[in-house]
């Protein structure tokens, strides 16, 4: 008899929690609280970073545009510096410098990414804020949500998804413009007669800006993104992160009489945190998957704590350390932030040191292998190049080429001045001969020096090797 | 089965086990229905659009009109167009002509690549390199000439080397190791053998060699067959070249190619290979 009692106990103990386990996949729509407060304003002004993304293009830089990426002509225009293909590790050091960045920042203080910066954060937050506008508070949403389909309904579920469309619109184009010449592009949007690639990129921004940040929102965060599944490694228990101080606040309890009751802690289950919160989760139940780290639910209860006279903080920035009451580590005593941040300077002076030696003009020198050398009749041994000179610079060049490293060589096919054509690679054949004598090795280094005529600081040197029989 | 077990309320499939045991009919994610139903439309308006359903006499051939070998023809005619400006040109004009003209001469080194690598390069190597028995492209030194007049006449017409064994008449084996000495050497006049058994006649009176015989140099560096070992010589004067009379003579023939190739793809090809060694 006892035994069955205790069965029913487990089993009741197993199906406790379950609720907690009910995760939002879609079918209920968050309707999110706006509030005033101090990480709202943060949140503003990290988003108004994203007011580059749309006037950006329209910046000159003398005759063209500031930043520019000509994926057809195959070069990158930021500012005064072209980045060409053969550039392409200072793009790679880029992306390694800003993932680095994102796991140094996810280790010292969470999803700041997330919270504040991304774009599917920013626009919802912006979709939604029109949404409150047009249709007022999340009582209301949730009303008209279940009103019948009227005129004024209508009206106003309309007007909401024309802006977001809209948005969406501006979001596509902007985007497209930065590929090409805004105004040239705005003149092809304006008359109808852009290009059909950069038609198809506004469709696949309006659409996916209208279904991510209109419809989606926090699912977009729950079960496309990928960086939300890998903050969990990221993190550690000195991370600090909006989290709920249970210790001070609970058990937590309804105030009663305008008084909190001996022995509560100093919850008292008002549920701000939760109305606010964007991703419509329970930040008291501690760390979770669905929290963006905003910190919304931070001004919500700083709000509360001040208007029943309790020090605010209760939802805080804290580290699991600390609310455990753990002495917290310095932020240059953790190893995993010693470690990203040497991979950040290391990245940073690759992509500074690059800036700084990019040159003009850059010679290549490919030798041939099929034959390595050939003999001539003379006894002497000829090796073949391909001397590719890559030019940068904004006009055609002409080069003088040089070779050197081995005594009476003689060169032909790249005598006199040489084109190299602007903004490519102008390839030259060139065959280089030596006495036999000459070579002391089967194989000898020998330097190719480029350098424009009449500019001196186009200068170029590449070291390949010459090859001749076994002495 | 208690409150507790079915927070929400779902739907279940109405068995019950052991008494309060039930299966909850939860729908998938309303997201996820929306993009099965978006997957299965467009495999079907893809069908439509492209060749998918087996038909009678192959397959439907879809709205859109699209067919692997049209997309490969226009490809094809893309490339084409592309090179039709210096194509058109060279019908017209001769070898020489292309050559001096540096843009179409670069032009036909980097397309007449495959020319060569179907035609020349499993005797002479892919890089022109030669191969023993096969003559080097790339040095310096021309058996039969190399002006490009004279390469495209060697490519037309073919060649085949020609030296009687023995010099076609009696050698003791004591002369013939004098005469590959001396050849080895790279001084073949200073043996009395090469005026005595008439050498000279076809590689010349100082040993340099005949381009209208295509007799060799042999006071050079370069060998036509072997590596210029005393053996070697030994050998090519023993055996001859080409010498029916003899069956282990040494083998130099060049097909024809005006048989097999036109005269535009023969004259790229001279083009090529005078720039191969740029000689
Ligand atoms: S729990 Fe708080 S910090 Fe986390 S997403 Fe919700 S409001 Fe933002
Ligand atoms: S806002 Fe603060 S006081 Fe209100 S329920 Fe949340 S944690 Fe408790």
């Amino acid at each position: 008899m006892n035994d069955q009692v205790d069965k029913q106990a487990h089993a009741d103990d197993l199906y406790a929690e379950s609720h907690y386990w009910h995760v939002n996949t879609g079918n209920e729509t968050i309707h999110a609280k706006r509030m005033p407060g101090r990480f709202r304003n943060v949140k503003w002004a990290a988003a108004a970073v994203w007011l580059v993304f749309f006037v950006g293009p329209y910046l000159r830089w003398g005759e063209r545009q500031a930043v520019l990426f000509d994926i057809p002509g195959r070069q990158f225009h930021i500012f005064g510096i072209t980045i060409l293909p053969q550039d392409v590790w200072m793009l790679s050091l880029t992306l390694l410098f800003f993932a680095i960045l994102l796991a140094v920042v996810t280790s010292i203080a969470g999803r700041v990414f997330c919270g504040y910066f991304c774009f599917q954060t920013v626009w919802t937050d912006i979709f939604t804020w029109i949404e409150d506008k047009l249709e007022g508070g999340p009582q209301k949403r949730r009303k008209l949500d279940e009103a019948p389909w009227d005129f004024t309904k209508i009206r106003i579920k309309v007007v909401k998804h024309v802006i977001w469309i809209a948005i969406g619109m501006l979001t596509g184009i902007s985007f497209t413009l930065w590929f090409g010449d805004a105004f040239e592009m705005w003149k092809g949007f304006l008359t109808l007669s852009a290009s059909s690639v950069a038609w198809g990129s506004v469709a696949v921004f309006t659409f996916f800006t209208y279904l991510f940040a209109g419809h989606m929102r926090e699912q977009v965060c729950f079960w496309l993104c990928p960086y939300a599944r890998i903050q969990g490694v990221m993190y550690d228990k000195e991370t600090i992160l909006p989290a709920y101080d249970y210790n001070r606040g609970e058990p937590r309890g309804k105030l009663k009489k305008g008084q909190i009751e001996e022995g509560k802690g100093d919850c008292i289950e008002c549920g701000q945190c939760v109305a606010v919160c964007p991703t419509g989760i329970d930040i008291r139940h501690g760390q979770q998957e669905g929290c963006i780290t905003c910190a919304l639910c931070l001004d919500a209860c700083d709000a509360v704590m001040e208007k029943i006279g309790r020090p605010t903080g209760l939802i805080r920035y804290a580290s699991m350390d600390e609310l455990e009451g753990k002495p917290a580590l310095k932020m240059f005593q953790r190893p995993r932030v010693l470690v990203y941040l040497t991979i950040l300077t290391l990245a940073m002076s690759g992509i500074l040191y690059g800036l700084f030696n990019l040159s003009g003009i850059e010679v290549k020198v490919l030798h041939e292998r099929q034959p390595l050398y050939v003999l001539q009749s003379d006894g002497s041994i000829q090796n073949k190049y391909s001397v590719k000179i890559l030019n940068k610079t904004a006009q055609d060049q002409q080069v003088r080429l040089s070779v050197a490293g081995l005594p009476e060589l003689t060169v032909s096919g790249g005598e006199g001045s040489l084109a190299a054509h602007k903004g490519r690679i102008t390839s030259y054949t060139v065959f280089v001969r030596v006495p036999r004598a000459s070579l002391k090795t089967e194989s000898t280094p020998i330097t190719f020096h480029v350098e424009a005529e009449g500019e001196e600081e186009l200068v170029s040197t590449y070291t390949s090797m010459f090859i001749g029989p076994r002495p | 089965m208690s409150e507790q077990n079915n927070p929400y309320g779902a739907p279940t499939t109405g068995h019950v086990w052991d008494d309060n045991l039930a299966e909850l009919a939860n729908q998938p994610p309303k997201w996820w229905m929306i993009g099965l139903h978006a997957s299965w439309i467009l495999v079907v308006l893809y069908g439509i659009a492209y060749p998918m359903w087996p038909w009678f006499g192959g397959a439907t051939t879809g709205l859109m009109g699209w067919t692997q070998i049209g997309e490969y023809k226009q490809d094809v005619a893309a490339i084409q167009s592309v090179r039709a400006k210096y194509e058109d040109q060279l019908p017209g004009m001769s070898a020489s002509a292309i050559l001096a003209d540096s843009e179409l001469s670069e032009y036909v080194v980097r397309s007449a690549k495959v020319l060569f690598g179907d035609n020349c390069a499993a005797c002479h190597g892919g890089g022109g390199q030669g191969n023993p028995g096969y003559p080097n492209l790339v040095d310096d030194d021309w058996l039969y000439g190399g002006d490009i007049d004279t390469i495209v006449m060697t490519v037309t017409n073919g060649r085949t080397g020609m030296m009687p064994a023995k010099a076609g008449v009696a050698m003791t084996d004591a002369e013939i190791d004098q005469l590959a000495n001396a050849i080895a050497q790279g001084q073949p006049t200073s043996s009395p053998l090469f005026m005595e058994k008439a050498c000279f006649a076809c590689h010349g009176m100082d040993g340099k060699g005949m381009h209208a015989l295509g007799a060799p140099n042999l006071t050079d560096s370069i060998w036509r067959f072997g590596d210029g070992s005393v053996e070697a010589i030994k050998y090519t004067i023993t055996h001859g070249v080409n010498d029916p009379s003899d069956p282990q003579s040494r083998n130099a023939v060049m097909p024809k190619f005006g048989e097999r190739l036109n005269e535009t793809d023969i004259k790229k090809l001279a083009v090529y290979v005078s720039k191969l060694g740029a000689n």
